[in-house]
């Protein structure tokens, strides 16, 4: 029996090693060590033994059994190795090949730039007020301080629409009238900026469309001055344009604001240095601001001696503009796909 | 407004060295410098040329060959663009070597194998004039060889062009531009009186002037000059109105326009031998009133609008403050003016110019207001100028008030001041501040407060704001420091503009783009889009096409699809989140403007849009929306297409657009469309999403098919399924639809997956039995049987 044993231990290895793979590997084991095994066999012989018979078969046994196990593990170890390097060798990609992105959409750049803008100003204490597209000349234009006949109507080529009387309801031509509705529904103090879609009658060309975006903003409270005007304006500058870019007030005239001032920044194309894109002269024209005009506070029931406070707005299109280096801004407003998917947000 | 450095000078003794730092002065005080131009300068190449030969370039159709004579005889070949040239003319030519006044540098080159050894230059090119319709041509008498600037006596000189604000009446002159300047720079300003010889004579006794409607005008000044006589002006009044844009005509209308310049205060001349008595009156128009202007065309004047100028006879001969008329035009016969000096009421002529689309240089100073204090001194002024052509001046003047302009006194609050400001002027800093600038400030009643006058060119300034803003333009905007307010407030978003980021990002998640068609439609744009046509139209649209407002975002949609495709972009993913705009309401003034959300998807059947409408209403936390095919909205594909309903509210519609509208906007791709109201749909509660426990307990898994007629929705058998399961459902997944087959036709087969799950304990078959039986007896109510 010891000499079946030395057998089936002696041929084991070669058995072993002839198993290519796991599978093979697995009927090997399940020959020498199985149910059935040849090894098992010979334990069933035990029985029949003398208890010195017993004690030396089944320690030989025994022995055979764990060199068998190591044998096998050992085997196992390998082939496992081999085929995990097949498997990983038939599964290699060159993932060079792979040219497409999972689809994503994108925002519209004037919504990226409307965000970002009202995203500062909330952080200085902001609330972001909107008001209609189709607006009353009142609030649109008298409220404002521009009566009818007034040459300043000039400066704004109205949109109107056939509503009402001839030339009462337009489009309108400026965020303004949110003022007016903010100032007109809120109590102050008051702290808001105002985004939204404008129209002028203006053909589209490379720098102009009918219909563009603007932001303003309005502060009224009790001691407000043109100092303040002028803090908050080099405050959301930096915090919008970079540390680097400040701004500087310039007298201008606006029919709802006095003083009235025009609010340029450094340029940001070369900081300040002089380039094409400022005329060489380091500044860029932004917008426009002032303190709110005694009319137009009277115009929406507010005591000028109480209150007072300051405006201003400028263009949003043209931040987005300049961010990305559009140079028409009618490409935003066709929907082509080609454009839009350079804007990812 | 363009002013030249020298004319400045005539006022104030300003430096002529840095003419850049003086810009920067005008700018601060709200004159913006939009250009600074070098007059006379880089002309140093420059010399007199003869034309000798003209000779066609044998190999260029738009150059000529041209031979000058520099002086010395020798011929030059020079090759030339311009067309006007003729042989014998006299022209400047720019020497090699020469740098022009634009930085170009003139070297030896070929130009189609043609040498050209300088250039001829056009006036513009010189920096003299706008022409440059060709080559200037010069006086044939300069002496060849001569230097440009020797041969026509350039002066160097700076030319400033000048932003004037409406609210600066002042800055629409020479004399106003030096006068801010001077007192901003502190140095002294003086307009000098003009030097000029009154001849004897009664003008009043010639002349006379009513005002009858004392609301148009508030002073006309007239006199009477003699001994005119038609000719060039000198050279210095043509150089300077051309200089600032004007074209010199001949010696009285330049001395007119030189004025006006000058000292702001546009004026007018008739010849005297054309009026009928030597009699005008002023009064406003009556309708329909004709009047034939200096430019030679005929006007229709109306009632309340129109201020006239008119004759003995009642004949307009003039439009108040706008322009003058033919019939009095002086001509080369003309040997005596009336010169107009007036007043007129601003907004008169502001409204007058405005409607009749007329606008002049003069009409640009009266309507901002004039100077009323210098008419006498500005027809004076006028005199002066004309005396070297020997008019003069005839004794006596005929001045006649209308209703003069309010100007009493403004108080001004130095507390007021610091307040609006913000800074720490002393009572004496305003003062000191106002009075050069020509504002009379005299004490108050109350400490630190002042009376204070404005003065007769500054008529715009009626408040004590107004005043403010003066203090703070010569105080300089720079010099006031920067202060942040304290806001009590927190900034915040709203929660509509919050849902509309979180919008905006499951779109964006789903592959869909942002587009931002233009609001404006043409007629029959919404009809082509299956939608109903009434709509607000504009009344002054820039074109035809761009007329009617949206009521929908389908168009701009369709027509960004279509221009997709016609760039080969097939299945393009667009959304839109716009407003729209219908009829107004009842009682209402405004439209019923709305907020819209609008997705198409090309190349996309409904379904699509439906998991897009499935992600919105998961992400916001929306109530059931419920998907209502009984009635089709318009303009999409009848049996794709179902309006969205929460609690039987309207809130928007989905599906795909019908294939006619696909078509009418050149769309060639089936296109997915999904459309929301967004105040209706976030009307309702949303948002909250409120935790539910997650169960210990092992789930079990239910798969059903059932066969279900095609007239019974899926939606309906969801809803049956999902409440004969009750609280053990924690998931319903319609994962299959399956026709044909051993399925009868007029039914398909929907296969649900009910995941079934307890928070309290682990499901026993008994109770998955108890929810497959309830589930097949719900399902039968609607006919929907269990497949086998």
């Amino acid at each position: 029996m010891i000499d079946d044993i030395t057998r089936i231990s002696d041929a084991a290895p070669a058995l072993v090693l002839a198993a290519t793979t796991i599978d093979q590997l697995r009927g090997v084991e399940s020959d020498l060590l199985g149910k059935r095994g040849s090894l098992t066999e010979l334990k069933k012989g035990l029985g029949a033994l003398d208890a010195d018979g017993r004690r030396e078969v089944g320690a030989a046994l025994n022995v055979a059994r764990a060199s068998i196990e190591q044998v096998i593990e050992t085997r196992r170890l390998e082939l496992e190795s081999v085929e995990r390097a097949a498997t990983i060798a038939a599964e290699r990609l060159d993932l060079t090949e792979i040219t497409t992105s999972r689809p994503r959409g994108t925002t519209h750049l004037v919504t990226q730039t409307w965000d970002r803008l009202v995203d500062v100003f909330v952080g200085m204490g902001f609330t972001v007020a909107e008001g209609p597209e189709v607006e009353t000349d009142w609030y649109n234009f008298e409220a404002l301080n521009i009566p009818a006949a007034h040459p300043a109507r000039g400066m704004w080529d109205t949109l109107y629409v056939d509503l009402g009387d001839p030339e009462t309801v337009l489009l309108r031509t400026h965020t303004s009238p949110v003022q007016i509705r903010v100032m007109t529904e809120t109590p102050p103090p008051i702290y808001a900026v105002m985004p939204g879609r404008v129209y002028r009658r203006d053909t589209a060309d490379a720098t102009h469309m009918p219909v563009f975006h603007q932001i303003e903003g309005l502060v009224i409270d009790r001691a407000i001055s043109f100092a303040d005007m002028a803090g908050t304006l080099e405050s959301f500058t930096s915090a919008y344009f970079g540390g680097s870019i400040h701004s500087r007030l310039r007298p201008s005239y606006f029919p709802f604001t006095e003083p009235s001032a025009e609010y340029d920044i450094n340029c940001v194309f070369c900081e300040g240095k002089g380039c094409r894109t400022c005329s060489q002269t380091g500044w860029l024209e932004l917008g426009g601001c002032g303190m709110v005009h005694p009319n137009v506070l009277r115009n929406v029931g507010l005591d000028g001696e109480e209150w007072t406070g300051f405006a201003f707005g400028f263009g949003l299109d043209r931040l987005a503009l300049m961010r990305h280096g559009v140079d028409d801004i009618r490409e935003m407003y066709t929907g082509d796909l080609r454009f839009l998917e350079q804007f990812p947000s | 407004m363009k002013v030249l450095l020298s004319w400045l000078q005539e006022f104030a003794p300003f430096p002529s060295d840095d003419p850049v730092a003086l810009g920067d002065v005008m700018s601060d005080l709200g004159m913006a410098v939009e250009s600074i131009e070098h007059i006379g300068q880089g002309l140093d190449g420059i010399i007199v040329a003869k034309v000798l030969e003209l000779r066609r370039h044998p190999d260029a159709d738009k150059i000529q060959l041209v031979d000058v004579d520099t002086g010395n005889g020798e011929p030059l070949q020079i090759c030339c663009g311009a067309t006007n040239l003729s042989v014998g003319d006299t022209v400047p030519l720019a020497t090699l070597g020469t740098t022009m006044p634009d930085g170009m540098e003139i070297a030896r080159r070929k130009m189609r194998g043609e040498w050209s050894n300088g250039m001829l230059c056009s006036g513009r090119e010189l920096g003299l004039g706008d022409d440059h319709s060709g080559i200037l041509l010069l006086d044939g008498s300069l002496a060849l060889g001569t230097a440009i600037v020797d041969a026509l006596g350039i002066v160097p000189d700076v030319l400033f062009d000048l932003e004037i604000n409406p609210n600066r009446p002042d800055a629409m002159s020479v004399a106003g531009v030096a006068r801010d300047l001077a007192a901003r720079l502190g140095l002294p300003f003086a307009i000098a009186e003009p030097n000029v010889e009154v001849i004897a004579g009664d003008a009043p006794s010639r002349i006379s002037v009513a005002i009858g409607d004392p609301d148009l005008c508030g002073r006309f000044h007239a006199r009477v000059i003699e001994g005119i006589s038609i000719q060039p002006s000198p050279r210095f009044i043509a150089d300077r109105l051309t200089a600032l844009g004007m074209r010199p005509i001949n010696n009285v209308v330049d001395a007119s326009n030189y004025v006006m310049l000058e000292l702001g205060v546009p004026n007018h001349t008739y010849d005297l031998a054309s009026l009928p008595g030597g009699a005008l009156q002023v009064r406003w128009a009556r309708d329909g009133e004709l009047i034939t202007t200096l430019d030679g065309t005929e006007r229709t004047l109306t009632a309340g609008r129109d201020g006239v100028i008119a004759n003995a006879e009642d004949v307009p001969v003039g439009i108040a403050g706008v322009m003058g008329g033919a019939s009095t035009e002086i001509s080369a016969s003309t040997t005596t003016v009336l010169l107009e000096c007036a007043w007129w009421q601003p907004m008169a002529i502001a409204r007058s110019s405005k409607f009749m689309g007329l606008r002049s240089e003069a009409s640009a100073r009266f309507e901002r207001g004039t100077d009323l204090a210098i008419l006498d001194l500005a027809a004076r002024r006028l005199a002066e100028l004309l005396a070297p052509s020997g008019a003069r001046l005839v004794e006596g003047a005929v001045t006649v008030d209308g209703q003069l302009p309010d100007r009493s006194p403004v108080t001004v609050r130095t507390s007021r001041v610091n307040r609006l400001l913000g800074t720490e002027l002393a009572a004496e800093d305003i003062a000191s501040l106002l009075r050069p600038i020509g504002f009379l400030v005299e004490p108050a009643g109350q400490v630190g407060e002042w009376s204070v006058t404005v003065p007769s060119f500054r008529l715009d300034t009626t408040t004590e704001t107004d005043i403010i803003e003066e203090i703070a333009r010569h105080h300089g905007y720079s010099r006031i420091a920067n202060r942040v307010p304290t806001s009590t407030q927190t900034g915040s978003l709203t929660p509509l503009q919050r849902d509309r980021r979180v919008l905006r990002q499951v779109l964006v998640g789903l592959g869909i783009h942002e587009a931002m068609p233009l609001p404006f439609l043409a007629p029959g744009d919404l009809a082509r889009a299956g939608l109903p046509a009434e709509a607000v139209t504009l009344t002054n649209p820039l074109a035809a096409e761009e007329s009617v407002l949206r009521t929908s975002l389908r168009p701009g949609l369709l027509r960004a699809i279509a221009y997709n495709e016609s760039h080969r972009t097939e299945g393009a993913l667009l959304f839109e989140l716009g407003r729209v705009f219908g009829l107004p309401g009842v009682g209402a003034t405004l439209p019923d403007e709305r907020e819209h959300l609008a997705v198409i998807l090309a190349g996309n059947s409904a379904p699509a849009a439906v998991e897009v409408l499935a992600a919105i209403e998961q992400t916001l936390g929306l109530p059931a929306i419920t998907v209502d095919q009984q009635t089709a909205p318009p303009g999409l594909h009848p049996g794709r297409c179902a309006q969205l309903l929460i609690d039987g509210v309207l809130v928007g519609e989905v599906g795909e657009i019908d294939p006619f509208v696909l078509e009418a906007f050149g769309v060639r791709e089936r296109s997915a469309w999904l459309q929301l109201d967004i105040a209706a749909l976030l009307s309702f509660p949303h948002g909250e999403h409120r935790y539910r426990s997650i169960s210990r307990y092992p789930s079990s898994d239910l798969d059903l098919a059932f066969e279900t007629p095609d007239n019974v929705s899926a939606a309906s058998l969801t809803d049956v399924l999902r409440s004969s399961a009750g609280s053990v459902l924690v998931a319903i997944d319609l994962f299959d639809v399956f026709r044909g087959g051993t399925v009868p036709d007029g039914s398909r087969s929907l296969a649900y997956r009910l995941r079934l799950q307890s928070p309290e304990r682990t499901l026993t078959d008994d109770d998955v039995a108890g929810v497959l039986a309830a589930a097949v007896a719900a399902a039968a109510t609607l006919g929907a049987n269990l497949r086998g």
